[in-house]
């Protein structure tokens, strides 16, 4: 694998993991559970799907065979996608919608922490500008998780079986490759263990905070890097690329 | 919906130095979601630098029967008005 494959390759994943969340998140809008908190969500993913169009812009860039961002988005199937398979997973209540973007939310943060040293300076670019949404976005959620922790019996239960469900979809988040090895050579990637032991200091700081438990002793899925996915993700990409691919020459 | 938390009102400041501005008022069920949904509502486009919210239940207000012995006395009394003297441009906002 040549460098700018392995970089194509990256770019994809991050901005993959960005446009499934943000079009799962997007299901919420009009559907919050109440208007302020309608609109508090419905901007984290227009952040979110802002970050993707960037990313996927990129991407189609450094493939530099004629697809755009919109080919990418619209024209590969499931297997094409490389997007952490917690993203694709239904929104279930508002609770497990927040405890899975908790999860997210504090592994861009240091994810971006680090990629904004990336010698790719596009990567860098980008990375500096989420981590500033991101840093609000995790304020948000975490404040939520507390509350509904912290909040009636109800709400803890309903988010500590949220965590005991998504726990498993963690570890892909820290997944390393052929692409990362090539990539942190060349001083451009992450490496993921530096995050993975910042994010489990966060995330088990910020559970303990909101009285809620880890899981324990949870087998791991994988599958994602590899292109292999939930059943849930067909289904993602037949709404979101029905429009694109029954009209290929649509404006909007 | 009758559970989407108290109300609060929004003050925002335009620039460091200026006086914060009623804008409008939200739900909210504390404090920080108070300042995050007022945040997220009124600041998106770059509107202020700084905001307040406060519960409304914390705001007194006048009622408008009070308007007559309130506001109206001081309709007459144009001595009350520094008309008369020249503000230099250089003051600025004031």
């Amino acid at each position: 694998m040549t460098t700018k494959e392995a970089l194509f390759k990256y770019i994809l994943r991050i901005g993959d993991t960005n446009l499934i969340l943000g079009q799962r998140l997007s299901e919420w809008t009009g559907h919050g559970p109440f208007l302020e908190e309608d609109l508090a969500l419905t901007n984290i993913t227009l952040d979110i799907t802002g970050a993707a169009k960037s990313l996927l812009e990129y991407a189609a860039l450094v493939e530099g065979n004629g697809r755009t961002e919109d080919d990418l988005a619209f024209l590969r199937n499931d297997r094409q996608f490389f997007n952490v398979q917690i993203t694709e997973l239904p929104n279930g209540d508002y609770a497990r919608t927040i405890a899975r973007q908790v999860l997210v939310d504090c592994f861009d943060f240091y994810f971006y922490q680090e990629l904004s040293k990336s010698k790719d300076e596009t990567l860098a670019g980008i990375a500096q500008k989420s981590l500033k949404e991101v840093t609000y976005h995790l304020r948000h959620t975490s404040a939520w998780l507390e509350r509904f922790g912290d909040g009636t019996e109800e709400s803890h239960n309903k988010v500590q079986l949220a965590l005991n469900e998504l726990w498993q979809y963690t570890n892909e988040l820290f997944e390393m490759n052929e692409v990362d090895e090539i990539l942190i050579k060349e001083g451009i990637a992450v490496d993921l263990n530096v995050v993975k032991t910042k994010w489990e200091k966060h995330i088990s700081d910020l559970v303990e905070k909101s009285t809620l438990i880890i899981p324990q002793n949870v087998f791991m899925q994988t599958g994602s890097r590899k292109g292999i996915h939930t059943e849930h993700l067909a289904f993602i990409l037949a709404e979101m690329q029905a429009l694109p691919r029954m009209y290929p020459d649509a404006k909007w | 919906m009758d559970n989407q938390g108290p109300v609060w009102e929004v003050f925002l400041q335009k620039k460091a130095g200026q006086p914060f501005v009623h804008c409008g008022s939200l739900h909210a069920f504390d404090k920080e979601m108070a300042l995050e949904n007022a945040r997220d509502l009124y600041t998106r486009r770059g509107e202020g630098c700084s905001i307040w919210v406060v519960p409304s239940n914390a705001i007194v207000a006048s009622s408008p029967e009070d308007f007559g012995p309130f506001f109206e006395p001081s309709n007459d009394k144009v001595y009350r008005h520094p008309t008369f003297y020249q503000i230099p441009d250089a003051i600025g906002h004031m």
